[in-house]
């Protein structure tokens, strides 16, 4: 897959943004707004992380480059490697599985020829299995970007995909 | 019909805008507590209901309360738990979304118990159109005076927030989660000092559930005693229960502590019955972490006394015989369930999201992985089954955090109960795989196990 090179700034509208949410915390405390801010950066930048934007992150919070790789490689929701424009998260957990959710996680590897951590050679789709979305009552579910798609079957997939496909725009979680 | 506390609201259009909201009569207890009672009285009344912690522990929220340490210029905060993750629960989701004033009121009539003025909601991070919900709400109350400097001209301050987590189930453990909210990995800490002392910037927290803290707003305005009435013994008040699995009618409930289990699962108002008419094999009673349960046990305690929904209840016999309240996840499994497979699963989960600080939780859980998988797909052992028990009874109560204990209690219970499915695996590979969920119509059959040895 082809990595834009970019430059690693927020827009103003997000720095005015980073500046509220800096105001959350006390003075002193600003690592606080790690988790935060990297959930922007990762909107920012083609929904990954890249080392320079996470160097970028600490130089924003005045805090280590290595504060925010630990942080950043400990929590799931974020991309260490470039990721296709949507992400396929779909819940492998117990309570979907009972309900089918291991036949629609098959069922789109097999329709995209990927496996789990694999992105299409157009870079549409990637495909990463996650534990637990708290939709267990709503199962199979599977979250692309911010938005939770339940009651799954392999039909349903197949019609999001298709929509995914047309629409050709990257989702994120924010 | 039981009584309705949380979900009294259920319905309503408009109910996630402020004004309908108020409308419903939302914010009384608000002006109640602010207006009329001293944060001391507040947190007396929230004694006096017996609420307990809902988010899993069952400890009362009172007790809970009355450890906050109060140092003279320390501030104190009232963090929100809503890094909801617990395979099975998903209530906090709902009651966020579709009611996020009623969070947003009990948040203030809480941290003006325990008087914080900077309070924190934390929502696990992959609910972000939740988060923009609770933003929005919030945006409206600041608006209306109710959060902000001197809300509703009573010289109480209250500013509150909203922090996204990133995707990592440790984070409902509530060290865990202050380390979070401050901005590092979420490894949880050892305990004393406990955070009623020493919580987020180590200044005095408290931490709750959002059940927990929605419910102290009915307290308030309708008293501790009234609370206290409903339900059983020291079960008290009405619980939100997520129900999933082979049931005709996942969803959430809001139920009176101490419905028989039975009438839970099969009647129309709740569960309604299993899925395609089927048996019920088994239960996970209070989400992924708490022992499963066989039907007969679950809808009956050993002595032969219907199982009721109350902590009590579910606990009745210890582990032997019994599970616990836990989160309120309730998951069912009808007859074609398997147990050895929703074993692994698990497993496989505790393994994910185990923080790796402690070696036995780390390692074990990953063990356990491995052994229950190459079970599952055909090369186990007999001699597997008792490394199991071996390995889940090693893990337990060596951990810092309790989720050693989560991982391994689903395990143990699962043998205990179920050892004749383990065997069967064991001895029959080819045919328990083909029964297990379809598997055998895609998977390629027998796959080589992730480890031979372990």
């Amino acid at each position: 897959m082809e990595i834009e090179t970019r430059e690693i700034r927020f827009s103003e509208e997000r720095l005015a943004e980073v500046r509220q949410i800096l105001q959350r915390y006390p003075e002193g405390r600003q690592k606080s707004a790690l988790l935060p801010l990297l959930h922007i950066a990762q909107a920012e930048f083609d929904n990954w992380l890249s080392p320079d934007v996470m160097d970028y992150v600490a130089g924003l919070l005045d805090i280590e480059p290595i504060e925010v790789y630990e942080v950043a490689s400990f929590y799931t929701m974020f991309n260490l490697r470039p990721v296709g424009k949507y992400v396929l998260e779909i819940c492998r957990t117990g309570p979907c599985c009972l309900v089918g959710a291991e036949k629609v996680q098959a069922h789109i590897e097999e329709k995209l020829g990927i496996k789990p951590g694999e992105t299409t050679p157009d870079g549409m789709f990637t495909l990463k299995p996650v534990e637990c979305l708290a939709a267990c009552g709503f199962g199979p579910v599977m979250q692309v970007g911010a938005t939770y798609y339940e009651k799954l079957t392999p039909e349903r997939t197949d019609e999001l995909l298709e929509r995914f496909r047309n629409e050709n725009k990257r989702a994120t979680y924010c | 019909m039981g009584v309705k506390i949380l979900t009294q609201h259920s319905g309503v259009p408009g109910i996630d805008t402020f004004e309908v909201y108020r409308k419903q009569g939302g914010y009384a207890a608000v002006e109640k507590a602010l207006k009329s009672m001293s944060p001391e009285e507040v947190l007396e009344e929230v004694k006096k209901s017996g609420l307990r912690g809902r988010g899993g522990a069952g400890f009362p929220t009172g007790l809970k309360w009355s450890f906050l340490a109060k140092p003279e210029g320390v501030p104190r905060y009232l963090v929100c738990n809503a890094d909801e993750s617990e395979p099975g629960t998903f209530k906090d989701r709902e009651l966020m979304s579709r009611n996020p004033h009623s969070l947003i009121e009990g948040m203030i009539v809480s941290s003006y118990a325990l008087g914080a003025n900077t309070s924190y909601i934390y929502v696990r991070g992959e609910l972000f159109y939740v988060i923009r919900i609770l933003e929005k709400a919030i945006a409206e109350a600041y608006e209306k005076g109710l959060l902000g400097k001197n809300i509703l001209g009573t010289g109480y301050d209250l500013d509150l927030y909203v922090q996204p987590g990133g995707g990592a189930y440790i984070c409902g453990e509530e060290t865990a989660l202050i380390e979070s909210l401050e901005g590092k990995r979420g490894n949880p800490r050892i305990k004393p000092p406990f955070p009623a002392v020493s919580g987020v910037w180590g200044c005095p927290t408290v931490v709750n559930n959002v059940e927990t803290i929605a419910a102290t707003s009915w307290i308030i305005l309708n008293g501790g005693d009234e609370y206290a009435k409903i339900g059983i013994g020291r079960s008290t008040g009405t619980k939100l229960i997520s129900a999933c699995g082979n049931i005709n009618q996942p969803g959430i409930y809001e139920i009176e502590l101490g419905l028989p289990v039975e009438e839970f699962i099969y009647s129309d108002e709740y569960c309604g019955g299993i899925a395609g008419g089927k048996r019920l094999k088994a239960v996970v009673a209070g989400g992924s972490s708490v022992p499963v349960l066989p039907a007969n046990l679950i809808l009956k305690t050993i002595a032969g006394e219907p199982r009721l929904m109350t902590y009590e209840s579910l606990a009745d016999g210890g582990f032997a015989t019994g599970t616990m309240m836990g989160s309120g996840g309730f998951i069912a499994m009808d007859e074609d369930a398997c147990i050895v497979r929703n074993t692994w699963n698990f497993t496989r989960f505790y393994h994910h999201e185990s923080c790796g600080q402690c070696s036995p939780c780390r390692e074990g859980t990953g063990w356990m992985e491995k052994v229950l998988h190459r079970i599952e797909y055909g090369h186990g052992k007999m001699s597997d089954i008792d490394l199991l028990v071996d390995v889940a009874a090693k893990i337990e109560g060596n951990t810092i955090c309790p989720l050693g204990d989560a991982a391994a209690w689903p395990v143990g219970s699962a043998i205990r109960h179920f050892r004749e499915e383990f065997e069967w695996h064991v001895k029959e590979p080819r045919l328990s795989q083909q029964q297990n969920y379809g598997l055998a119509a895609y998977a390629d059959p027998l796959p080589v196990p992730v480890t031979e040895e372990s």
